[in-house]
């Protein structure tokens, strides 16, 4: 375990360290002195564990690919965007647009997560163990977002073929999305995402929501919509 | 009754093509959707003249004297600046909205003549990195097929904000044009229209943009210059802030700037022209202290000839972008295919269906018998050849004006034909010392 101070290194250092650029063999490490900065942990690029001890700014482990990053602490807007594989962690709350446009991986968040939890993901999966903010799973396109808690408005607007498992309830849905059917198939996809996240919930509490796939393409008759 | 009849009079207000569209529209329901960019007369480069050389100038020999073209980009942060040859780079369009050979030509035909080529809302083909020498790679708000792997192995970055064609507006793919391989690099299901984000998904004002350019800087380790395009609107504003956030370019395309595919009533009645975008984002940079020395400026949004990037150059630009012009130059609307226009209900210099996806001349498409009508050897030294003649064309524009590369090229060169182009490009009526709004 390789201990790096960001406070007294700085970032470049330090993520020029994480990212293997500094020619380390060394596969764990622990970060101190982050003090809300952001782009800590972006753009990791190998098998390694990093654990971060404290909260952290806007887009922490950003477009991660391998790297299992646990936050101890909060974490700002952009947790994880664009990650493409791994695991990021957060133990406290996350802001806004956690796992936006993530393309694999998986991100648990064991608090709650603001607005735009999901917004465009492309692949990724999300445990959320508490509540999520406005609009979440906007535009998602694949993936699986699960929801402990409750959802504010707006969850899955103009939402693709990502799929939505919510265990409280919905303020509302977005446009296109609507509540299907939950089959034999979801509820072991569901388990197997609980238990990765370490959640204990009880699958059949949770209802499923996807597209409707009615905005797919322009028709007059959804002009509203529009 | 013939339609050009000599006693009947079109009405101006309701012309044919307005009758068309009212038609149109009462019978589909749906607003119109097309291609290629603003159609209506706007103030443009046209409207300016240069200030050839005589007694109180000194112009250099056209053919023999050295006039440089030649632009760095990327200064202000960036440890592996971009250095082009000429000051005409091909402007950010997808694969998707263009089929692989076309953006094979793309790159053949920019790196002939050692200039760049832009990736667009769809992510980086191999084909296309491997026949870019200098490959620009956008960050659209959709992020389709981002990942971190194409960041690094990009030349440049470009965070699109907005587009000429449509400021305010996201990008547009309809059905016919998702392939197998175009809906895979999306992640989104075949056949379906895509409408793309119009804004980022994980920041929404310039303070974030700053922390989001730091973070693209971390993850490609501070090598790569970035980008920031706006569409032309609030263009003084908007360069200010991007600079703010840290942009080592700043690229500006003005309304008349081409798309594959969204409403006409975007196409032509939102934005600004580049006459007027070009000027206030020079002035901007140079409110800053940063022009011509520390961020550069590209402009595109109707760039045609070498008097066009000469003109832009002239007003303050370091490079400009050509996307409709280099669809041209590869083949688009060429007259040798009258016939196959003519089933589709156009002709040549008419054909503005990009978006339907069964272009004759396998451009704009993503039909494989239609795609392989373009050799991209053949059509990407078409378009060397034509950047060839704007560099010529702007070079010899800059000599008869006696500079010795095109960045010395400056307002002073140039005078209006139009009361219009004058208060927009803020140099004088032709004639006089009048600069409306100014003095």
């Amino acid at each position: 375990m390789e201990k790096l101070d960001l406070a007294e290194l700085g970032l470049r250092a330090v993520n020029r360290r994480l990212q293997g650029r500094e020619g380390a063999e060394e596969t764990a490490f622990e970060v101190t002195g982050l003090k809300g900065e952001h782009a800590v942990a972006a753009g990791l690029m190998s098998p390694i564990s990093v654990t971060l001890k404290g909260h952290v700014g806007y887009y922490c482990a950003g477009m991660n690919k391998q790297a299992e990053i646990v936050i101890e602490g909060n974490a700002g807007v952009g947790l994880a965007e664009n990650m493409m594989s791994g695991t990021v962690r957060v133990k406290g709350d996350a802001s806004q647009s956690a796992g936006a446009t993530a393309h694999g991986g998986l991100l648990v968040i064991d608090g709650n997560a603001s607005a735009r939890c999901g917004i465009s993901m492309k692949g990724v999966d999300i445990v959320v163990k508490g509540s999520v903010g406005h609009n979440s799973a906007f535009m998602a396109q694949a993936g699986r977002l699960v929801i402990c808690g409750d959802a504010d408005d707006g969850l899955g607007d103009s939402i693709y073929e990502a799929r939505i498992y919510l265990k409280g309830e919905a303020r509302g849905l977005g446009a296109d999305c609507v509540e299907k059917e939950m089959r034999a198939e979801h509820l072991e996809e569901l388990a197997g995402l609980l238990a990765a996240a370490g959640s204990d919930a009880d699958p059949k509490d949770f209802r499923r929501y996807g597209s409707a796939r009615q905005l797919y393409n322009f028709k007059v008759d959804n002009v509203d919509a529009y | 009754m013939s339609h050009d009849h000599p006693t009947l009079r079109e009405s101006s207000l309701f012309d044919r093509a307005t009758i068309h569209e009212i038609q149109r529209a009462a019978s589909e329901g749906i607003y119109k959707i097309r291609g290629f960019g603003a159609k209506r007369a706007l103030p443009h480069f046209d409207d300016l003249i240069f200030l050839g050389a005589s007694v109180s100038r000194y112009p250099l020999e056209g053919y023999r004297e050295r006039c440089g073209t030649d632009v760095l980009l990327g200064t202000r942060h960036a440890s592996k600046p971009l250095k082009l040859d000429i000051p005409v780079t091909i402007a950010g369009m997808s694969f998707g909205s263009l089929s692989a050979n076309a953006k094979e030509a793309l790159g053949r035909g920019a790196s002939e003549v050692g200039s760049s080529t832009t990736t667009g809302d769809g992510g980086m083909t191999d084909e296309e990195r491997g026949h870019s020498k200098t490959l620009v790679y956008q960050y659209l708000p959709s992020r389709y097929g981002m990942n971190p792997d194409d960041l690094r192995r990009a030349d440049a970055i470009e965070v699109v904000i907005g587009q000429g064609a449509k400021p305010g507006g996201g990008g547009m793919l309809l059905g016919q044009k998702i392939s197998d391989r175009v809906a895979e690099m999306r992640t989104l299901p075949k056949n379906i229209d895509q409408r793309s984000a119009c804004r980022h998904p994980d920041w929404t004002g310039p303070d974030d943009l700053e922390i989001k350019i730091r973070e693209l800087r971390e993850i490609t380790d501070w090598e790569k210059p970035i980008y920031v395009k706006v569409g032309a609107t609030r263009t003084y504003y908007d360069t200010m802030l991007a600079v703010k956030a840290g942009a080592d370019v700043i690229v500006v395309d003005g309304m008349q700037g081409g798309t594959g595919a969204t409403q006409e009533c975007f196409i032509e009645h939102v934005g600004i022209p580049t006459l007027a975008a070009v000027r206030l984002a020079t002035e901007a940079l140079q409110e800053l202290g940063l022009h011509r020395k520390g961020v550069q400026l590209i402009v595109s949004g109707g760039i045609r000839s070498g008097a066009d990037v000469a003109k832009a150059i002239a007003l303050g630009a370091d490079a400009v972008s050509i996307g409709t012009a280099a669809l041209i130059a590869l083949g688009d609307n060429r007259p040798d295919l009258a016939e196959e226009y003519a089933k589709l209900g156009t002709a040549p210099g008419f054909y503005e269906d990009w978006q339907a996806g069964n272009d004759p001349a396998g451009i704009t498409t993503q039909n494989p018998e239609l795609a392989r009508r373009l050799d991209p050897v053949k059509a990407g030294h078409r378009l060397a050849n034509y950047l060839r003649v704007l560099t010529l064309e702007a070079q010899t524009l800059a000599r008869a004006c006696g500079k010795s590369h095109l960045h010395n090229l400056e307002p002073e060169d140039l005078q209006a034909l139009t009361l219009e182009a004058a208060a927009m490009a803020k140099v004088p009526l032709a004639g006089t010392d009048w600069i409306p709004g100014l003095r």
